[in-house]
């Protein structure tokens, strides 16, 4: 489904007080259907390594396919159609604040163009699904952490993606909310939607269970099928 | 249709949800649009002002005693053909001498004179009005000509006064062509600068949600369902400017009509109720325009992402 070929990432290349060194030289294929985690310390690469598939960061040299798509060589008309096969759950939630719940979710489905009658059939169907059904007119600034990153996820799921990205999802999260998020996204797995998680959460890996990769310094370490948190 | 109805309902739900953002920069359209106002205003104090100037410049054709009504009615008639003339008037020896005698009827030696000389000694005129002041200069070139000016071989005029106002009118006409330009450049430099600040204005509220842009594209909205919502506020912006500054120039040219009238030599007031509908367009056109314009432009540098 996703294959990162030979993938560099280079910060200041040609600055002359030194460069630094995001992705060094990164080739990886990730399957339909597949659970992967993404783990190392901060500054790994693995959040540059998971913008790479939104086209949200450019390689410095390397390929990056999305299926059969060249991501890096797509017009803006067709990112945007590629963004809407991918949901996206953020460290800081991303949420749009002037929105309610209700609205943030609606607004990913009028992106890609569904109706009215969609949108008020679906909304609450998803934000029961997140137990958010009593917060549907909260603003994000009136939710808990736990429920902003759950509001997030009901926003990914909500047009039924391909394939989810999470990007440090837990990271700002309680482990009672750790856990929820956790079991929401293995959910989403079961159900046929390929995810990958990046974190450094030990906890989070050990009961995901999975394909673990393990990066450090830009480079990929380690590649388990059914790995554990080795760092 | 469904995404136009869906980004106005968006532009007006951000609105009234950005609260203090939206009406700090609706402050800043209203004023572009004061200025805007007060411009059209000031070019209509300026222009009733230079047409009274110009109101007041006319070049005469003195005729000779004697000199044949024939002769000068042709020379009426040709002078009406020019295009630079906008009004010729014909005053008669006769006459003449009533207004003279009306002008002077104080003063009591002067008619006693023209009582004793018994003959008419005034001469028929030609009062010459030019459509602009710039124009006086080539009727008096017409006037050296030969056309019509003669009865036989002698001149039936006796002078033109123009020569004798050229420096004036030459001043004149400098004065109005260059209250004219300095008109214009200032009306240009205020609106120049009026436009920079709204725009700049425009940019610091997109500015503020220039994160909710980019989450916007990554959830895979297209540049028109992101920036549609801005030009929305943007045009709102324009709206409630429009009616604001249309309120508040109410009672300020109320005042200074009452006022101001005899130094302005117009009735602002009367001007501005009488052209309510053209400065109404004019500005909201200009509000809208601006607020959405700035927007579009505003917004672009996060869009290509």
């Amino acid at each position: 489904m996703i294959y990162f070929n030979n993938v560099s990432k280079v910060y200041n290349k040609d600055a002359e007080k030194g460069s630094s060194i995001a992705l060094d030289d990164v080739t990886l294929t990730v399957t339909t259907g597949e659970f992967v985690s993404i783990v190392g310390h901060s500054g790994a690469g693995k959040t540059t390594l998971v913008k790479m598939i939104l086209a949200d960061e450019v390689p410095t040299s390397g390929t990056v396919f999305f299926e059969s798509i060249n991501v890096l060589k797509l017009k803006n008309k067709e990112l945007t159609k590629l963004r809407r096969r991918i949901g996206v759950v953020f460290q800081d939630f991303k949420l749009l604040s002037n929105k309610t719940a209700y609205e943030n979710i609606a607004f990913a489905m009028e992106a890609v163009g569904k109706t009215n009658e969609e949108i008020e059939s679906d909304v609450p169907h998803v934000l029961e699904l997140v137990d958010l059904s009593d917060k549907m007119f909260h603003f994000p600034y009136q939710m808990s952490g736990g429920e902003q990153q759950r509001l997030a996820i009901a926003r990914a799921i909500i047009n039924q993606p391909e394939l989810i990205i999470a990007d440090e999802p837990t990271g700002n999260l309680d482990a009672i909310n750790t856990y929820e998020i956790v079991q929401i996204l293995k959910k989403i797995n079961d159900l046929g939607t390929t995810v990958i998680l990046t974190t450094h959460n030990r906890g989070v890996i050990d009961s995901v269970g999975g394909r673990v990769i393990t990066m450090e310094k830009g480079k990929i370490t380690r590649d388990d099928k059914n790995g554990k948190y080795v760092i | 249709m469904i995404e136009l109805k869906r980004i106005t309902k968006a532009g007006f739900i951000n609105f009234s949800r950005s609260g203090i953002i939206s009406w700090a920069a609706v402050l800043v359209v209203t004023i572009t649009l004061c200025v805007i106002t007060a411009i059209i205003l000031l070019q209509a104090v300026l222009h009733f002002s230079l047409d009274q100037i110009k109101e007041k410049v006319d070049v005469t054709i003195y005729f000779a005693v004697g000199a044949p009504e024939d002769k000068i009615l042709s020379l009426k008639k040709s002078l009406e053909s020019l295009p630079e003339v906008e009004k010729v008037s014909y005053v008669s020896a006769k006459d003449a001498l009533k207004l003279f005698r009306e002008r002077h009827q104080n003063d009591y030696p002067t008619i006693q004179a023209l009582d004793e000389i018994k003959d008419n000694p005034l001469g028929g005129y030609l009062n010459v009005k030019a459509k602009e002041v710039s124009q006086y200069e080539s009727i008096a070139n017409f006037l050296k000509s030969d056309d019509a000016l003669v009865s036989g071989s002698t001149s039936v005029i006796d002078k033109v006064n123009y020569n004798q106002n050229k420096t004036v009118i030459d001043r004149l006409n400098n004065i109005i062509s260059g209250a004219q330009k300095l008109g214009f450049l200032v009306t240009l430099i205020l609106v120049v600068i009026s436009v920079i600040i709204t725009f700049n204005t425009i940019r610091l509220t997109i500015f503020i949600s220039k994160e909710e842009i980019g989450v916007m594209r990554l959830v895979g909205a297209s540049k028109m369902r992101v920036r549609g919502p801005f030009m929305v506020e943007g045009a709102i912006y324009g709206l409630i400017a429009t009616i604001i500054t249309l309120i508040i120039f109410w009672p300020v040219t109320a005042y200074l009509g009452r006022t101001m009238t005899n130094f302005l030599g117009i009735n602002i007031y009367d001007y501005y109720i009488s052209n309510l509908f053209q400065i109404s367009v004019i500005i909201l056109l200009s509000g809208v325009l601006l607020g959405m314009v700035s927007s579009f432009f505003a917004i672009r540098k996060y869009l290509n992402k």
